[in-house]
């Protein structure tokens, strides 16, 4: 069997905040092959945004960042010098960010910044870097791509940056994407087109994608594999299909009744909500960190977590299936 | 951006034909020129005879033309102390204070552009901290007191330094040192913040996932955006030194243009003070409008706005 293309094991992230520390990220464990896209779903503050900063070793300084393996390709990312880092960032693995609007130097034109990765990672000639900008301008559904090459950012609407955003992740030919809710800060109507874009690119260019996001429609739509993320943990992995028709973890099967399902949501009938907050992270967290807005909650739930496989589906729960065994009025509710 | 050149170049020519009309009419705010001119015991027809022989009696619009088309000319009129064209006077004085300003200004920016850049890459370590010790200490120090403090140390104890005088270039390095000292703490903190600024942005973070190396992070994708204020702070502070370098031209008895319009004003001698304000002010206004083409170029959304 070959080594997956990313393997991540126990990666833990803390950051020091006034008065303790922030444990944002606490041991989480995924593989990704290539050709393979991951989902990573989860709402703001799970840490999504930081377990794809610390891929790319963006963190900062002031940021602890501990794994027991996080390998890119035979590559240790957490033991790999500046020097070394810098050689992968941009050229087999490449970001594309959140907000298109600000991710683009406005002192700078798109071409550009668009050849910068091109020239810094391979020895190629201007007019060579400047032919594939253009090139990918055209793929990534920009016309008059040549004559784009000397706007600036300012020049350009929202969807367009982010289309440019593309396109540069995709200048050295990547083996990795990370997209970090790529498609946020857009219109919803341009929404869909962009991740339909990047997801055609990224098949067919055999590459793998972190997308990271937090709209379950959009998973179910390319996901070939899921991580749900709940305050700095991975509650729940496992391929899109299974995670889909069968949620195990109670966090998982909240989020999904909290959107409508074509032929499953009755017309008028009240979407589902998860009561409660997500819990401070500051100082240690131990047990379940979901207990406190679980219906399935036992006093078990104090105690260690332990992770349950079934196959390729793995999630953290002390209820063998995800239920707490007496409470069957809640069983019934989401089998129904 | 040539339509942007041109629009700034408009509004500067604007901008100098409403200062060139101002310190005209300074001759007449300052009382009846005729009478300043022949002295105490000047009788009323002596008086009556010099506001004819100068013009005085003119009206005022018609004298203002008449001094705009000398002035353009580069004839400023006669000193009424000096009984010396103006311009000549002004011109060999001036070739001091510009060299002294440009000396000033572009050691300001060559210690404080590094520092402030050096201070926002590693904020409350050392260096920042140096650097800000001594833009408080720049702040605080009077130009008069650091000048002599030069002198005794380097010119009087160590001797390597001439005090003063214009004979060589040495004369000019303490004055230099003391006028960019003061220019410094201001460009130094505003190149530091704007520094903070930018490397928080998100467009950082892009070039970085690039895999762009620090140095080129600092200074090609940083720098340039955090210059910008700067660049206009420095086309202000030019400004100043060329007109407001008195007390160091005196210090080091550079008699350069500063030190003229002080001793001219103090003389009441009007043609000179006349023509030394308005040269100061369209230094100011050329200043102005490179600082504004520089940011221009620069930035690129200043172009179409």
């Amino acid at each position: 069997m070959t080594k997956p293309l990313l393997s991540v094991q126990n990666l833990t992230i803390d950051i020091p905040v006034g008065g303790g520390t922030l444990h944002a990220v606490r041991g989480i464990d995924f593989t990704l092959d290539r050709g393979e896209v991951l989902c990573i779903v989860g709402e703001s503050g799970s840490g999504k945004s930081l377990t794809s900063l610390a891929l790319m070793g963006l963190l900062g300084k002031r940021i602890s960042c501990t794994a027991d393996q996080m390998d890119f390709d035979g590559t240790a990312l957490l033991e790999a010098s500046p020097r070394k880092m810098r050689s992968l960032r941009g050229a087999r693995m490449s970001m594309i960010f959140q907000e298109p609007m600000t991710s683009l130097n406005p002192a700078y034109t798109i071409g550009d910044q668009l050849m910068e990765a091109m020239l810094l990672h391979e020895n190629v000639p201007r007019s060579k870097a400047r032919a594939r900008a253009i090139d990918l301008l055209e793929k990534v559904g920009i016309t008059a791509a040549a004559s784009r090459l000397g706007q600036y950012p300012h020049q350009l609407s929202g969807g367009l940056r982010q289309r440019v955003m593309i396109a540069m992740a995709l200048m050295c030919g990547p083996e990795l994407i990370i997209a970090d809710e790529p498609t946020t800060a857009l219109d919803v109507t341009i929404q869909a087109q962009i991740l339909r874009l990047l997801v055609d690119l990224v098949r067919e260019m055999n590459m793998a994608m972190i997308l990271i996001t937090h709209d379950l429609g959009v998973v179910a739509r390319v996901a070939d594999k899921v991580a749900v993320m709940y305050a700095g943990q991975l509650v729940e992995t496992g391929p899109a299909r299974d995670v889909f028709s069968q949620p195990l973890h109670p966090y998982t099967r909240g989020l999904l009744h909290c959107i409508p399902q074509p032929g499953k949501t009755a017309r008028g009938e009240p979407l589902g909500t998860i009561p409660g907050i997500v819990p401070s992270l500051v100082g240690e967290v131990e047990g379940c960190v979901f207990r406190t807005r679980c219906e399935h909650a036992v006093p078990a739930c104090h105690a260690a977590i332990p992770r349950r496989e079934r196959g390729d589906h793995a999630f953290r729960c002390v209820h063998e299936d995800g239920h707490a065994p007496d409470d069957t009025r809640a069983k019934e509710a989401t089998d129904a | 951006m040539l339509q942007f050149i041109l629009k700034r170049l408009g509004l500067a020519i604007l901008v100098a034909i409403t200062v060139s009309f101002i310190s005209f009419s300074l001759l007449f705010l300052s009382g009846d020129p005729a009478a300043a001119l022949a002295g105490e015991t000047a009788s009323g027809e002596d008086i009556e005879a010099l506001r004819r022989l100068y013009g005085f009696d003119r009206p005022m619009l018609v004298q203002y033309f008449d001094w705009l088309a000398s002035a353009l000319r580069g004839d400023f009129g006669e000193s009424y102390y000096f009984k010396l064209p103006v311009a000549g006077l002004i011109f060999d004085r001036l070739e001091v204070t510009m060299l002294l300003g440009v000396c000033g200004i572009s050691f300001a920016l060559l210690v404080a552009v590094p520092l402030g850049v050096a201070a926002a890459m590693r904020p409350n370590s050392i260096i920042d901290r140096l650097a800000l010790f001594m833009s408080v200490a720049g702040q605080a120090l009077p130009s008069f007191w650091f000048g002599l403090i030069l002198i005794v140390v380097f010119a009087i104890k160590l001797g390597w330094l001439p005090p003063s005088g214009t004979t060589s270039w040495q004369n000019f390095v303490m004055p230099t040192i003391v006028l960019g000292y003061y220019a410094m703490p201001a460009i130094m903190r505003l190149t530091r913040a704007g520094m903070l600024e930018v490397l928080n942005s998100d467009y950082i973070r892009t070039a970085r996932a690039k895999g762009a190396s620090e140095v080129r992070v600092m200074f090609k994708h940083a720098l340039r955006n955090a210059i910008i204020p700067v660049v206009s702070l420095a086309a202000v502070q030019m400004g100043f030194m060329l007109g407001g370098s008195i007390v160091v031209e005196s210090i080091f008895a550079l008699h350069g243009a500063g030190y003229l319009a002080w001793e001219s004003i103090a003389r009441n001698d009007l043609p000179t003070v006349q023509a030394l304000i308005l040269i100061f002010s369209m230094f100011y206004i050329v200043f102005t409008f490179l600082a504004d083409v520089l940011n221009a170029w620069l930035d690129p959304r200043m172009r179409s706005s």
